[in-house]
């Protein structure tokens, strides 16, 4: 049960993000909440590498053990990290292009598109 | 050195290269990104029907990236495949092929409609990334790398999107566009990742091989279909494809649509060749009949009311990938029952897979048509619109093409795929068929309107300056109106040889999983 | 924003270089160690960060030469890692060429990185790329704060109503 200890933060991590795009009304909350969806994700994916008694998974550095993590969910996750950076990098500007167009930064008033 | 072998690592290859030479290519001005961007994207169209022929004469290819041997999947006896493999079949050629008319069109169109923005070298970057990442995702056979390039062509599209940054609609058209996809994203990580922890495999062949429905693999398939059905603009999660389309400047509007198709052409690969007739209940293809029935009947409905030209093309295009929701589900519903497949199954799919061909080569011509009566007047309302028809004699012709195409009038092309698709759809229920001609009723009338209101009518005497676009915009226009009159003149051939294959391709589940598992050296 | 005071100055002076040699040992080792091409590069771009916040948007802003992180450190990275992409095509795309078995024996500067190949040179090209794209963005978002004007601005933007 202790174990599944680090699915059980995926889930809660996961949870706080969501509850954070559709709850909060200030556009850069909504940014950070995009990023905690994108690392719970991520401490998903490593977390699905683990072997009991594992150690790191480098030829001559992994010492006299002979169980390895799994190195493939720790390249998914790099991968996934550097998306996550991007979408950032492009949330936050767009994020300032829309303080420069409205002025303001709440989602409420930041609805020019309707119908 | 066979260049046969090696066409779809090049289909990959070139627009990636044009996206990382475009900034070197504007220090040399404005001629040479233009002849840069336009050349790639036709060499990569030329890639893309080359690899289509031979995928039709020589049967699936398939190439090991990175590998001693682009062609040895299981190296040195191992009894899973270990290395990214790119797998093309019938279907993945098709679609690249499909996009690949769709970018060439886009490029074409941008080089004159762009000439007021600044920053065009960023531009042609992103623009040839998204190209990238859309024929990536097409014919991808992993499904960790089938989540990179998702990512890869919505990064440039959330860009893109956003380029006319003068107005402040297209930012935030793009900003609602970037949260729900990526949150759409994340769910297919997910999944991949449950995927990946139950089998240790990410190879989509190695995966259907090994396939036995259970909890996680419900949870991956329900995270899948959800999110993939997102990013094609299906009902509940539309709302992002009407702003998106119509914000974004016009030639990558052009490209959008046929990125969206690369999402339907996800969803179909996972749910037939990843999972296939071990789906087992019928929730799901239910799930896709009911999603595909309510974007068809909602992005009518919510079409007929719109004044602004492109937004309405918009809701359009939420209502036609209904229509192959609602094909592909009807061929998900009857996949392990032989008799019902060759029945109307094997029709249902058919007519879904050529009505995403035709509905990528209309539509985009409708954008493009409308684009260019954006750049002639400078008014995107109908309500401003009359008489144009005198001044812009091609673009009035080709959007008369496109509408007479969409709303599904005999002969053009939209009628036969629609034809196929009520057939397939009557034999399950009557209802599922009455709601598609509703809705293809619906639509002609939408666009007898926009038709007789923009083009038709007495002209304004504000635009008597007007001319018809120039001849680049046209040529772009005129690629897409040879292939929809193409596939109006020829239906037979074009059945036989783009859809059928295509179909064909997707049912057979253990010919996608032998050309990687029983295969290699 | 306005430059801090001299005790975050000099300890700029002192530590702003250390990082980029910190950032491309990351880089470098990022074939045995954790570290590699896209964690090194973010730590390299950190010195642009860590200039901005000492001495203030203005000095740096109109210090910094925008064409050299686009060109050299770009474009440099990306055609790199494309043209290693494409050395090894008549096996295939990405084929690493300079990797051999654990046991082999390699003489000269491959005894060096012989089990990793080719991945030694594409991550230090991606450590090179990311450098390069991660201190634009920086750049840019700086820049976009437009609290002070600027002499001669790379070019006027246009988002095509202006």
């Amino acid at each position: 049960m202790i174990g599944n200890a680090p699915f059980f933060t995926v889930g809660i991590l996961f949870m706080m993000g969501l509850v954070g795009i559709f709850m909060t009304r200030n556009l850069i909350k909504i940014a950070i909440a995009v990023s905690i969806l994108g690392s719970s994700v991520n401490l998903f994916l490593v977390s699905l590498g683990y072997r009991e008694g594992g150690s790191v998974p480098i030829h001559f550095l992994a010492g006299d053990g002979e169980i390895m993590v799994l190195p493939t969910p720790q390249a998914m996750t790099l991968t996934a990290i550097v998306i996550a950076l991007a979408v950032t990098a492009l949330l936050l500007s767009l994020i300032m292009l829309v303080w420069r167009h409205y002025g303001t930064i709440d989602v409420d008033e930041v609805r020019r598109l309707r119908g | 050195m066979n260049w046969n072998e090696h066409l779809p690592a090049l289909l990959l290859a070139l627009p990636l290269l044009g996206a990382f030479l475009a900034p070197l290519c504007s220090l040399g001005g404005k001629t040479l990104r233009n002849a840069m961007l336009v050349a790639v994207s036709f060499f990569t169209l030329l890639v893309a029907f080359f690899l289509w022929r031979t995928v039709l004469a020589d049967g699936i290819q398939y190439y090991v990236m990175g590998g001693e041997n682009s062609r040895l999947a299981l190296p040195s006896g191992m009894a899973i495949p270990i290395r990214i493999i790119l797998e093309v079949d019938a279907l993945s050629a098709f679609m690249a092929l499909c996009g690949a008319i769709a970018s060439f069109a886009g490029a074409l169109f941008s080089l004159n409609y762009m000439s007021r923005f600044t920053g065009l070298s960023r531009f042609a970057s992103l623009y040839l990334l998204l190209t990238a990442g859309m024929l990536g995702m097409m014919i991808t056979g992993d499904i960790f790398n089938f989540f990179v390039f998702i990512e890869v062509s919505s990064i440039a599209s959330f860009g893109l999107i956003a380029f006319w940054r003068d107005r402040p609609a297209a930012v935030e058209a793009s900003f609602k566009y970037a949260l729900i996809s990526q949150v759409g994203s994340m769910l297919i990580l997910v999944a991949a990742g449950c995927l990946y922890g139950k089998y240790n495999m990410l190879n989509m062949a190695a995966i259907g091989s090994a396939l036995k429905m259970g909890a996680m693999e419900k949870v991956a398939l329900v995270f899948l279909v959800g999110s993939l059905a997102m990013k094609c603009g299906a009902f509940p999660m539309h709302m992002w494809l009407p702003d998106g389309y119509a914000e974004a400047p016009t030639g990558v509007t052009c490209l959008l649509v046929a990125v969206s198709q690369a999402s339907l052409y996800g969803l179909a690969r996972v749910c037939f060749s990843v999972y296939g007739i071990a789906i087992g209940s019928a929730f799901i293809p239910w799930m896709i009949i009911v999603f595909g029935l309510a974007s068809m009947f909602f992005g009518v409905a919510m079409a007929v009311v719109q004044h602004d030209m492109k937004r309405l093309i918009g809701y359009h295009s939420v209502s036609q990938v209904g229509y192959m929701l609602l094909g592909l589900g009807v061929g998900l519903l009857v996949l392990g029952d032989p008799r019902a497949m060759a029945e109307f199954g094997f029709t249902a799919i058919t007519g879904g897979l050529f009505h995403a061909f035709n509905y990528t080569m209309y539509k985009a011509l409708l954008f493009l048509a409308a684009g260019a009566v954006y750049y002639a007047t400078g008014k995107r309302d109908l309500n401003d619109m009359g008489g144009l028809a005198r001044r812009m004699p091609y673009t009035a012709v080709m959007f008369l093409i496109a509408s007479a195409a969409i709303s599904g009038l005999p002969p053009f092309n939209g009628f036969v795929s629609k034809l196929f698709i009520y057939e397939s759809s009557f034999a399950v229920h009557p209802f599922l068929a009455v709601v598609a001609l509703v809705t293809s009723v619906l639509t002609l009338a939408s666009f007898v309107k926009v038709f007789q209101t923009a083009f038709l009518g007495p002209e304004k005497s504000v635009f008597a300056g007007v001319r018809e676009v120039p001849p680049a915009m046209l040529a772009g226009m005129a690629v897409l109106t040879v292939v929809v009159l193409g596939l109006t003149l020829f239906p037979s051939w074009s059945i036989a040889n783009l859809a059928e294959p295509a179909a064909r391709a997707l049912v057979d589940q253990s010919g996608y999983i032998g050309a990687i598992m029983g295969g290699g050296m | 924003m306005r430059p801090l005071s001299v005790v975050v100055r000099t300890g700029c002076d002192f530590f702003a270089w250390f990082m980029i040699v910190f950032g491309v040992n990351i880089v470098i080792h990022g074939y045995m160690t954790p570290g590699g091409g896209f964690q090194g590069g973010a730590i390299i771009a950190t010195f642009l960060a860590f200039l901005l916040v000492s001495y203030g948007g203005k000095k740096v802003l109109s210090w910094v030469n925008e064409k050299i992180y686009e060109f050299l450190f770009e474009e440099l990275g990306l055609i790199c890692f494309f043209v290693l992409a494409l050395l090894g095509i008549g096996n295939s795309f990405f084929y690493n060429f300079l990797a051999s078995p654990l046991g082999a024996e390699r003489t000269g500067i491959l005894s060096l990185i012989s089990p990793a190949g080719t991945t030694v040179f594409m991550s230090i090209a991606v450590g090179i790329e990311v450098t390069g794209a991660l201190s634009l963005v920086i750049i840019a978002m700086f820049r976009g704060i437009r609290q002070f004007s600027v002499p001669n601005l790379p070019e006027e933007e246009i988002g095509h109503d202006r």
